[in-house]
């Protein structure tokens, strides 16, 4: 099973980003474990200065931004 | 539908062509919404606010997606994790400029202000350059860059812009120089940061373009009704309200206006696009245009909001510092402002 993190201040896009990834995982029905995020610490120790970030067993998918649907898709199916 | 590299450029070249038509022949086609479809007597005050508000939306808004297009293809090239990476262990002054100017152009939203702050101060850049780009980000915005453009012309812009720089990188510098480390929350230094290494640099151009039309999207989406409601009082204003009404309150003449704008102005919090067209209609009405722009500068630049955020990772005294070199700074632009006009 994936582990997906969306690291967020709680800003509005990083709500997006959440909302967004769980939609995905719901329509999809994938094996995936999603988490969202706020501990500023954790978000400094894997280098992300600007929100909302996306991590995925570990490595830092996207910063700052949304990912368009197909990435994130391909991306909760293990594609890299 | 998938487009490709080539015809994705002639597709925004095309658009471009068609922006310059609406834009050069916008008096025109408003005159002919005006008076001969709508069929409004010239000359009245109803009809001057209603010719007021046709001509400036799509004016403000035409230069809004053309401006945010591109800033946000530059943008595209920059990211904070990069910046920082650019601004470790720069001198002061040098560091502070490059900052200042890295803020412009740096993707920066207010809600990752602590992370940003952190990420900076951890790997070694100075405290005084962290806050020039803390200062520089929200300051210099392509919101309100191009509401002065459409509003006041280019000269005024031109003037936001480079005041806007001097006033980040000059605070930024004497914070370095009170050497205020000892006001930062000890436990900012004790945060072991991580390198991020993103591989975002191969991003073909037809790629820039789509996070240009992103942000045209984002930000016009979050400010088009603001602009709308603040016209649409600014036209009101233009027309009914008598000439100098604000002559005596924040005017020139009234030495205390530029202060008083900014004490105003630091507790609000309101993004650009909804303040600069009543701002446009005070100064119409004599208003100075370095009260007006101050407080412009010190809503957009301080807010309560922001300070809050920071209050995690600052002690009060380097806040209030903070506040007060940047207040003073907006005070003495506005003085210049009303120098030079």
């Amino acid at each position: 099973m994936l582990s997906v993190k969306v690291l967020g201040t709680g800003c509005a896009k990083c709500k997006n980003l959440d909302k967004k990834v769980r939609q995905i995982v719901d329509e999809n029905r994938l094996d995936v474990e999603v988490n969202y995020i706020n501990d500023i610490q954790e978000m400094i120790e894997l280098g992300i200065l600007s929100t909302p970030g996306l991590v995925i067993d570990g490595e830092v998918k996207s910063v700052g931004i949304i990912p368009k649907d197909a990435k994130l898709l391909s991306w909760l199916n293990g594609e890299f | 539908m998938k487009i490709n590299e080539k015809s994705k450029i002639l597709l925004v070249l095309s658009l471009l062509l068609i922006w310059g038509f609406l834009y050069l022949y916008l008096a025109e086609i408003t005159d002919y919404l005006v008076f001969s479809l709508l069929n409004l007597t010239a000359e009245t005050h109803l009809t001057e606010s209603i010719r007021f508000f046709l001509f400036e939306v799509p004016k403000v808004m035409l230069l809004l997606v053309l401006i945010v297009f591109f800033v946000g293809i530059v943008r595209s090239y920059f990211s904070p994790e990069k910046t920082r990476k650019l601004l470790g262990g720069k001198n002061h002054f040098i560091g502070n400029i490059l900052s200042s100017l890295l803020g412009v152009v740096t993707p920066f939203c207010s809600c990752s202000a602590i992370p940003l702050f952190l990420g900076f101060v951890e790997s070694g850049v100075p405290l005084g350059v962290t806050f020039s780009f803390l200062i520089a980000a929200p300051m210099v915005n392509e919101v309100a860059l191009v509401l002065l453009l459409g509003l006041f012309g280019w000269k005024t812009a031109l003037l936001y812009l480079s005041t806007g720089l001097m006033i980040a990188v000059f605070s930024g510098y004497i914070i370095g120089k009170l050497k205020l480390e000892k006001y930062v929350e000890p436990w900012v230094y004790k945060v072991k940061a991580g390198q991020l290494e993103l591989d975002d640099e191969n991003l073909k151009f037809s790629q820039r373009i789509d996070t240009g039309v992103d942000a045209v999207i984002e930000i016009v989406g979050k400010v088009w009704i603001y602009i709308i409601i603040g016209i649409a009082v600014g036209a009101g204003i233009h027309s009914y309200v008598p000439e100098n009404f604000m002559a005596s309150l924040m005017g020139k003449e009234a030495w205390w206006s530029v202060p008083t704008a900014v004490i105003l102005g630091v507790p609000m919090y309101s993004n650009a696009a909804g303040i600069i067209p009543i701002v446009q209609a005070l100064l119409e009405k004599g208003a100075s245009l370095g009260a007006v722009l101050a407080f412009m500068m010190s809503v957009i630049a301080l807010s309560l909001p922001e300070i809050i955020i920071l209050k995690k990772v600052l002690k009060v005294q380097l806040i209030f510092v903070f506040v007060g070199i940047v207040a003073t700074g907006i005070i003495i632009v506005g003085y210049i402002f009303n120098l030079i006009y």
